[in-house]
């Protein structure tokens, strides 16, 4: 039974470009309080542009009616549940809007005098603090602007480190289970990138890791918990491995929200990390971004850290701008700084008891639905899991129902999907992750849901093939997408 | 839940922690406070900024006046709370946004086609030249002087572990433009790529088809950046370039300390599948109703791994969709207008002053200015151009000033007087 949602209508909405015509318009100019000017005679004739040719115009109420109907087209966490695994996809505190928009700080020019922006530093110095409490370690950037982007900025620390002491190495071990940014990233830093086989608990084998350790090695990127929503109980000897061998300990933080308040990747051995605000500090993910992707290092990797850093200065924030050994700016400016504003709210309104409590919640919640699901779903790997559960589509697909269809079917009893098919050391995954911002009312529904569907793969199995049916939108042909691609709108 | 989980205190499911790495003792961090003190404490540090201040900062981040329709799109929750468009049956409004951003880029670039977006300007240099190394397997790349000092650091910090060599070439002392003799000398037939930015950083007009011609002789790709997306309401699109890489935050973004913006990069037809992040493709569903969805992941890291044509993941959707209801409400017409006032504001105090070049400017200007001035317009809460010694040690008696429609006749007086 489907409880959860009622089909309404939606509305139908064509392009902007469909319903444009000549002489529309949603905007309102000052007047010109300065004698206008000859584009030709400004600019030079050849360099003056005639018409942007197909560019829309539209009325305000018409721009304003095709996006909200847009708007209506997609899932949202303000609509319900979103499970996806590895995403963190909790609530977004709205106050963290509020003040990001705060005019001394939205319109804050990044070449404003130091004097005139120090509000914008403290900030900024506040939310390193903070992230240097959290993970244990002794110094934060928070220059790159996303995961991979942080992940990047590590292994060029990690790098320009392993130059100074005479060797950069050639390449970096990664586990099979790690996400696709941590290889392309090691590609992109110019290392080799050799993959480490999981042990049978889904782990890192340690005899493996001993074994593939060489002076070639730079560093492995591990990620703890790793995809399997598993604690590493092994980190402390991993680390002792690398260091035992000159090689260091990346950690990707995107499973943070296991860890805030209850263990510290610094005091674990861990060398450099990055955290995804968007993620475990609630930053809205927006439909796929912004997100901020700041660095945390130990002590010996500080001098490498991207140009600029902030400095005190007596009772001033400054900027400082000679750091001979920096790796260098990974991005212009500071950071997404109006992402950062948000994550300090958010670590401002929990406090440190708060974020502790959110954690423990987080993996309450993981836990309930492995208990709740173990009976009707295969659980690959049975090590106790923290913030989020990876099930497999064993029991289904002998009935020839695929994690992505089990997916396709929870569409419509009202929730996003898990993630799909990820970790890959997975046949078949279904990977939840519920964030902590559920409630007991929310995951039982979600259970229920799941529960249906498996007895639904066993009375009829090709009704879930074919789902979903409620949605505006029913399956969509992807494989003609990529053989013939349409990127762009043009007239008929 | 904690009797369904088996456990008798939320403590207990951490019990497989090893004792070692668990924290024994609280974050050292205040407890929680209220939305009100948290809105407090935010209006105290914006108090401790420039409001009140008048501006003639451009310098890649621009002032123009946001369309209140902007914020009331992305605050909705559909948008603002929703992921990455994976599941295209309940996606397909952030697909549509994006699949109208790409159209619009293109209209906008002269290119066939556009990504989702990249982080932002800086970071998409990096990215267009990599592009390039690819498309034409050759590893050395040319950098234009009057590129944004800040992306040719980003752009240095990339290259270095890749060997891809980036060299420099200078800009014309007189005109401020691109030294095309310098290019022509320095170019060889191992160079992938030259990298020019039009309105460059001094805010001139380069000669885009000149250095094409140049770069396309030897086999190399032209990339044309853009920090001031208002431009494109009224210079010639760059139309000879094979990629087009810029920032978008003149579109409605606000200048936010520095980020979050969004990058674009566009390219011709051919090079599609070299085409780094997120694109969105139009198909249908099995209805036979048209849809969208992400398409060509296979150039993507979650398939690729580490042959990927680039790292990225996240991307900037909502950033992008706040520049995609700005060109919506501005249309044709008015980013054109929008434009013409721009130039029309630039010019009349550039027409007080003695700009430094004499190259064709869009909406900056670099002038002679004595150190001092900067100090007396602040005084009188004007925030001057800026210093460009920081970046061009030659031009350490010059400041870049930037006006736009929000600057106002009277504030331009009290510059022209101070500066001149």
């Amino acid at each position: 039974m489907i409880k959860k949602v009622t089909q309404h209508l939606s509305q139908n909405e064509s392009l902007l470009f469909e319903r444009s015509s000549p002489g529309k318009k949603a905007y309102q100019l000052p007047d010109l309080d300065v004698p206008a000017v000859d584009a030709a005679e400004a600019l030079g004739a050849e360099n003056v542009r005639r018409e942007i040719e197909g560019f829309p115009e539209v009325s305000e109420v018409e721009a304003i009616r095709h996006f909200t109907r847009l708007s209506t087209w997609n899932y949202a966490i303000d609509y319900g549940m979103y499970p996806l695994g590895s995403c963190t996809m909790k609530y977004n505190p709205r106050i963290n809007e509020l003040v990001a928009r705060t005019e001394g700080l939205a319109w804050a020019h990044p070449y404003q005098p130091e004097a005139l922006a120090q509000g914008c530093m403290e900030v900024m110095a506040r939310l390193e603090a903070a992230l240097t409490e959290i993970t244990g370690m002794d110094a934060v950037t928070l220059q790159p602007a996303a995961g991979a982007h942080g992940e990047l900025t590590g292994i060029l620390l990690i790098r320009a480190l392993l130059e100074k002491r005479g060797n950069p190495r050639k390449k970096i071990l990664i586990p099979d289970s790690a996400h696709g940014t941590n290889p392309a990233t090691a590609a992109i830093a110019g290392y080799a990138v050799e993959n480490i086989k999981s042990s049978e608990t889904g782990g890192v084998d340690l005899a493996a890791l001993e074994q593939l350790v060489s002076k070639d090695v730079a560093a492995l990127m591990v990620t703890n918990p790793n995809t399997l929503g598993v604690f590493e109980n092994n980190i402390a000897a991993v680390a002792e491995i690398l260091h035992r061998k000159g090689a260091m300990l990346y950690m990707d933080g995107a499973n943070m929200n296991a860890l805030v308040g209850i263990a510290r990747p610094g005091d674990f051995g861990v060398d450099v990390m990055h955290l995804n605000l968007h993620k475990t500090f609630s930053t809205p993910h927006g439909g796929g971004g912004p997100g901020a992707g700041p660095v945390a290092v130990k002590k010996v990797l500080e001098p490498f850290l991207p140009s600029p850093r902030l400095k005190r200065a007596g009772r001033k924030w400054t900027f400082n701008y000679k750091l001979p050994r920096s790796i260098g700016r990974v991005k212009a400016y500071y950071g997404n700084f109006g992402v950062l504003v948000r994550a300090l709210a958010y670590i401002l309104a929990r406090g440190g008891p708060g974020l502790r409590n959110a954690t423990m919640d987080a993996v309450l919640n993981a836990v309930y639905i492995r208990k709740a699901l173990e009976p009707y779903f295969d659980l690959p790997y049975t090590s106790p899991n923290m913030h989020e559960v990876v099930f497999s589509d064993e029991r289904q697909a002998k009935l020839g129902v695929r994690t992505g269809d089990l997916a396709k079917r929870l569409i419509d009893y009202g929730f996003h999907p898990y993630t799909v098919s990820f970790p890959m050391i997975v046949h078949g995954a279904l990977m939840i992750e519920p964030t902590e911002t559920e409630s007991k009312l929310e995951l039982d529904q979600f259970i229920d849901a799941m529960i249906s569907i498996a007895k639904e793969v066993e009375t009829d199995p090709q009704m879930v093939k074919n789902a979903p049916y409620s949605t505006r939108t029913s399956r969509v042909d992807e494989t003609t997408a990529a053989r013939k691609p349409v990127l762009r709108w043009k007239p008929a | 839940m904690l009797d369904a989980c088996g456990a008798a205190t939320p403590e207990e499911l951490f019990a497989h922690l090893p004792e070692a790495v668990r924290l024994g003792r609280p974050l050292d961090l205040a407890p929680g406070i209220s939305e009100y003190d948290i809105v407090r404490y935010f209006r105290d540090r914006a108090g401790e900024c420039a409001n009140g201040y008048a501006s003639f900062l451009g310098a890649g981040i621009y002032s123009h006046f946001r369309p209140v329709l902007v914020d009331t799109v992305v605050s909705r929750g559909e948008f603002l709370t929703s992921y990455t468009p994976y599941q295209a049956e309940i996606s397909q409004g952030t697909l549509t946004t994006i699949f109208e951003f790409q159209t619009m880029i293109c209209q906008l670039t002269g290119m066939d086609v556009a990504n989702a977006s990249m982080y932002d300007g800086s970071t998409a240099v990096p990215e267009a030249a990599m592009m390039a190394v690819r498309a034409t397997g050759r590893g050395r790349v040319m950098v234009a002087k009057s590129v944004h000092p800040e992306y040719r650091e980003v752009l240095a910090t990339y290259a270095k572990h890749q060997g891809m060599p980036v060299t420099e070439f200078g800009y014309d002392a007189e005109s401020g433009g691109l030294d095309l003799k310098d290019l022509e000398n320095r170019i060889d037939d191992l160079t992938a790529a030259v990298i020019i930015q039009s309105p460059n950083f001094f805010g001139i007009v380069e000669q885009v088809k000149a250095a094409a011609g140049i770069a396309h002789r030897k086999g190399a790709l032209l990339v044309v950046i853009f920090t001031e997306a208002v431009s494109l309401g009224i210079v010639e699109p760059p139309g000879d370039a094979d990629i087009v890489a810029g920032e978008l935050q003149s579109f409605a973004i606000s200048p936010s300390y520095g980020g979050p913006y969004a990058g674009i990069i566009a390219t011709k037809e051919r090079y599609i599948r070299q085409v780094p992040g997120r694109l969105v493709g139009q198909t249908t569903d099995s209805r036979g109703n048209r849809a969208f969805c992400l398409t060509l992941a296979t150039r993507e890291q979650h398939i690729r791994r580490e042959k990927a044509t680039s790292n990225i993941c996240t991307n900037q959707a909502l950033i992008a969709l706040m520049a995609t209801v700005f060109m919506s409400v501005y249309g044709k017409q008015g980013l054109r207008e929008l434009a013409e006032q721009n130039l029309a504001k630039a010019h009349y105090l550039a027409g007080k002053l003695k700009p430094r070049f004499t190259g064709k400017f869009f909406n900056e200007f670099v002038v002679r200015a004595p150190e001092a001035a900067n100090k007396t317009l602040l005084k009188k809460k004007i925030i001057g151009g800026l210093p460009l010694g920081r970046f061009y040690p030659e031009l350490a008696d010059c400041q870049l000033l930037c006006a736009t429609e929000m600057t106002r006749r009277a504030d331009m007086d009290t510059v022209a007087e101070v500066l001149a």
